[in-house]
């Protein structure tokens, strides 16, 4: 069992102050074993406390990220999955799924994780699963009306995905999941 | 009895004795063996002492001991509480300090403030809904640090500190604290460092209670407040700061602004103007991160306001908060930051703003954002890197407009394809150029679907590839990844499951043949990212003719 968070688009501090305090006492340091982010965090205060959670820490750059040296795109490798990182404006029509579908094939990841819209949503398709885990806190999006914040863990065993949503909704934090199983290492997810 | 009997007289032996030692620990001994509740009740005899006493005894310090078991005693309890009300405790401490200190003119300002220091902190304690009595201490100390200008000494400095934290820790609010009249003013007595120490302090407790605050009024007494982090004093530019610590302020700053916010969009809107008028007197080094959370804070407004309805009333109040005029404002701020070396910020900021705009079907507004972000990339943003996330921003932007009448659309595409086309290096400007194929073909506007427009975009990109791979020829003697190539065929399948006519097989057959041969060439450099994403689109072809149906009939044609 590995579990990996998904966050990011926190726009901390342009649009907002901090990530929501109900959220920062579930992010406990030593339980999570890898950190995806999509970017836009902005500023180092919270690459360090994302650091503080996990030291694995892997970030990819959003366009009003401080740090410019943060990679456009990533790929790592945990346990069976092939993941694939990108903020995601870098995509366009912006949360259109075929053109994600297309940076999948592209990475050839099992699962990409991108952001930009500050909506969550979870494809399965033949190529594989496109996440986006939100934004963390909520941060106002040009695209999306009434964003709530949210981030994803993900709870990876064999050949099998357990994706956990964590959503904060008029102060309540509301949890769904979704299962995703691969067919065999050489195969994509379906 | 004591009262009557004992303490009278142990008071006249230590006055007696006239040894500044013995007289010091008596006190002390006093203070520290009687119960707080006989202290209480003797408080004129024990203060009517203390002026009799030796005048090198370090009374502030047998006072300030004094005050503290006080008020300790008051934290104990709320039932004692009465009991000081009773006694006029408040009132004798005010005025046993106020003697001290005439009479120790000498006495250093660090002992004076810490003698108010605990003062307040009694005051606090035993009357916590009177801001009357804490304002008062504070006035006292005002008065008597008058004359001296910024205080120097280290010590003060702390104890100031000190006295301005205890009713934020006391309120955890810190509009309570607002309305001590004579806060700021204790404030001002502070060297420009330790000013800006005590700011963040208040933003720290603001941010760490969550307070929102809610008036123009409240914002302004607040920016008034900490307007050391602010602008620059007295006009002098601040070198020393180190320039993370400088980041890390002004990101405070900026998470404060957050936090200033009313449901009311009138109220809202004079919140903003106060931050605005304040922010923009904080000088080039400051705007990048202070204008930011202002122009999200007055795109939220638009979006709150939108809901309302356009229309403007005729006999409705000129002055009232509209889109339009929140747009005008954003429009004055931004340009604020084009003149200080934040363009990229400013272009993004354009870009946000004609989006919210087009939301609002103000065309004409959403037209000159982007003729101000348009500016900006020609005109300041020469990084290569940096063009190519603004032309990713505007092409992605422009993409969603759906309030362009056919010219402006056309003017603003047109440019946006010349720039993709300029960018330095043939691989961006080829992804640039197959992302601007989908401003010719938007899903939810069937008229906005222009079938050849976006082959012409796919072959321009494909131009482009070709040239790269004649450079690379040239260049190294063996050709350049196909990479591109690949990238341009998915583009052809998306548009060809889209129904674009003009996209045929033969079309992405052609593009399939191509990209093998220069696989199979013996020039070939080989790639294994570009293999695998072929893999992966060869695949995917394969899946979509499985699939059956009209996506299947589609695909059947296509041999892999």
């Amino acid at each position: 069992m590995v579990l990996v968070l998904a966050l990011g688009d926190l726009h901390v501090p342009h649009r907002a102050p901090d990530i929501p305090a109900k959220f920062k006492s579930m992010l406990v340091p030593g339980k999570i074993q890898h950190i995806i982010c999509t970017g836009n965090l902005c500023i180092k205060e919270v690459h360090d406390y994302l650091k503080t959670l996990c030291p694995d820490l892997h970030i990819t750059r959003g366009e009003y990220d401080d740090e410019t040296r943060y990679p456009e795109t990533k790929t790592l490798t945990i346990g069976q999955f092939k993941l694939g990182l990108c903020h995601g404006h870098q995509v366009i029509p912006w949360g259109d799924l075929d053109s994600l579908a297309m940076l999948q094939r592209q990475l050839d990841v099992d699962i990409l994780v991108t952001g930009h819209t500050h909506q969550f949503t979870a494809y399965k398709h033949e190529g594989g699963v496109v996440i986006n885990p939100g934004s963390a806190t909520g941060a106002y999006s040009s695209i999306t009306y009434d964003v709530n914040p949210s981030f994803v863990l993900m709870d990876i065993d064999g050949l099998r995905v357990v994706v956990y949503v964590y959503e904060l909704i008029d102060g309540e934090v509301k949890v769904d999941k979704i299962d995703f199983k691969k067919t065999s290492s050489s195969q994509s997810a379906h | 009895m004591y009262k009557e009997v004992v303490l009278p007289r142990v008071l006249e032996q230590v006055v007696n004795c006239k040894d500044e030692l013995a007289q010091f620990y008596l006190m002390d001994c006093i203070i520290q063996v009687f119960p707080d509740e006989y202290h209480l009740q003797t408080l004129d005899v024990l203060l009517s002492a203390y002026p009799q006493l030796q005048p090198s005894v370090d009374i502030k310090t047998v006072l300030s001991q004094l005050m503290e078991r006080l008020s300790n005693y008051a934290a104990s309890s709320t039932e004692v509480l009465p009991e000081f009300l009773q006694v006029e405790a408040f009132s004798k401490l005010s005025n046993a300090i106020g003697k001290v200190i005439e009479a120790q003119p000498d006495m250093p300002t660090a002992g004076v403030v810490t003698l108010y220091s605990s003062l307040l902190t009694f005051t606090l304690h035993v009357h916590p809904d009177r801001l009357d009595y804490a304002d008062q201490v504070l006035g006292a100390c005002v008065k008597n640090l008058s004359g001296k200008g910024k205080i120097e000494d280290k010590k003060a400095t702390k104890q100031i500190v000190a006295l301005l934290s205890a009713p934020l820790e006391k309120y955890n609010d810190i509009m309570t604290a607002l309305k001590l009249s004579n806060y700021p003013r204790v404030m001002e007595y502070l060297d420009i460092p330790t000013n800006k120490v005590m700011a963040t302090v208040i933003i720290q407790s603001i941010m760490k209670n969550g307070t929102r605050i809610s008036t123009s009024d409240k914002v302004e007494a607040l920016f008034e407040l900490i307007k050391g982090l602010i602008k620059d004093s007295d006009g002098t530019p601040n070198d020393e700061l180190d320039e993370d610590d400088f980041k890390e302020e002004q990101n405070s700053v900026a998470r404060l602004i957050q936090m200033l916010y009313n449901d009311d969009p009138e109220e809202m809107f004079k919140i903003i103007e106060t931050v605005r008028k304040h922010v923009l007197t904080g000088g080039s080094k400051r705007l990048p991160f202070t204008v930011p959370p202002l122009i999200f804070s007055s795109l939220k407004l638009v979006r709150q306001l939108q809901g309302h309805g356009q229309e403007e009333n005729p006999f409705g109040d000129d002055a009232s908060t509209s889109p339009k005029k929140i747009f005008q404002l954003l429009n004055q701020t931004i340009e604020t930051l084009s003149g200080v070396l934040a363009p990229e910020l400013a272009l993004q900021l354009c870009l946000q703003c004609a989006e919210a705009a087009n939301d609002c079907e103000l065309e004409p507004v959403a037209y000159e954002f982007f003729t101000q972000a348009y500016i900006l990339y020609e005109e300041e943003i020469s990084d290569s890197r940096a063009q190519v996330t603004a032309i990713h921003l505007i092409i992605g932007t422009l993409q969603r407009m759906h309030v362009f009448g056919v010219e402006n659309r056309d003017t603003l595409t047109h440019k946006a394809t010349g720039y993709s086309a300029k960018l330095l290096k043939k691989p961006d400007q080829c992804r640039a150029v197959y992302a601007c194929s989908h401003l010719f073909w938007v899903d939810d506007h069937d008229n906005m679907k222009d079938g050849e427009r976006v082959l012409l975009c796919l072959k321009r990109a494909l131009r482009i590839a070709n040239a790269a791979q004649q450079m690379a020829n040239a260049a190294r003697g063996s050709t350049g990844s196909v990479m591109l190539f690949i990238e341009i065929l998915n583009k052809y399948l998306y548009f060809f499951e889209k129904g674009n006519p003009q996209v045929t097989v033969a079309s992405i057959q052609g593009l399939i043949e191509l990209i093998m041969n220069e696989m199979q060439s013996d020039s070939a450099t080989p790639d294994p990212s570009a293999d695998a994403f072929l893999a992966t689109t060869m695949r995917y072809i394969q899946f979509q003719k499985q699939k059956g149906g009209t996506v299947g009939e589609k695909y059947e044609p296509i041999k892999v």
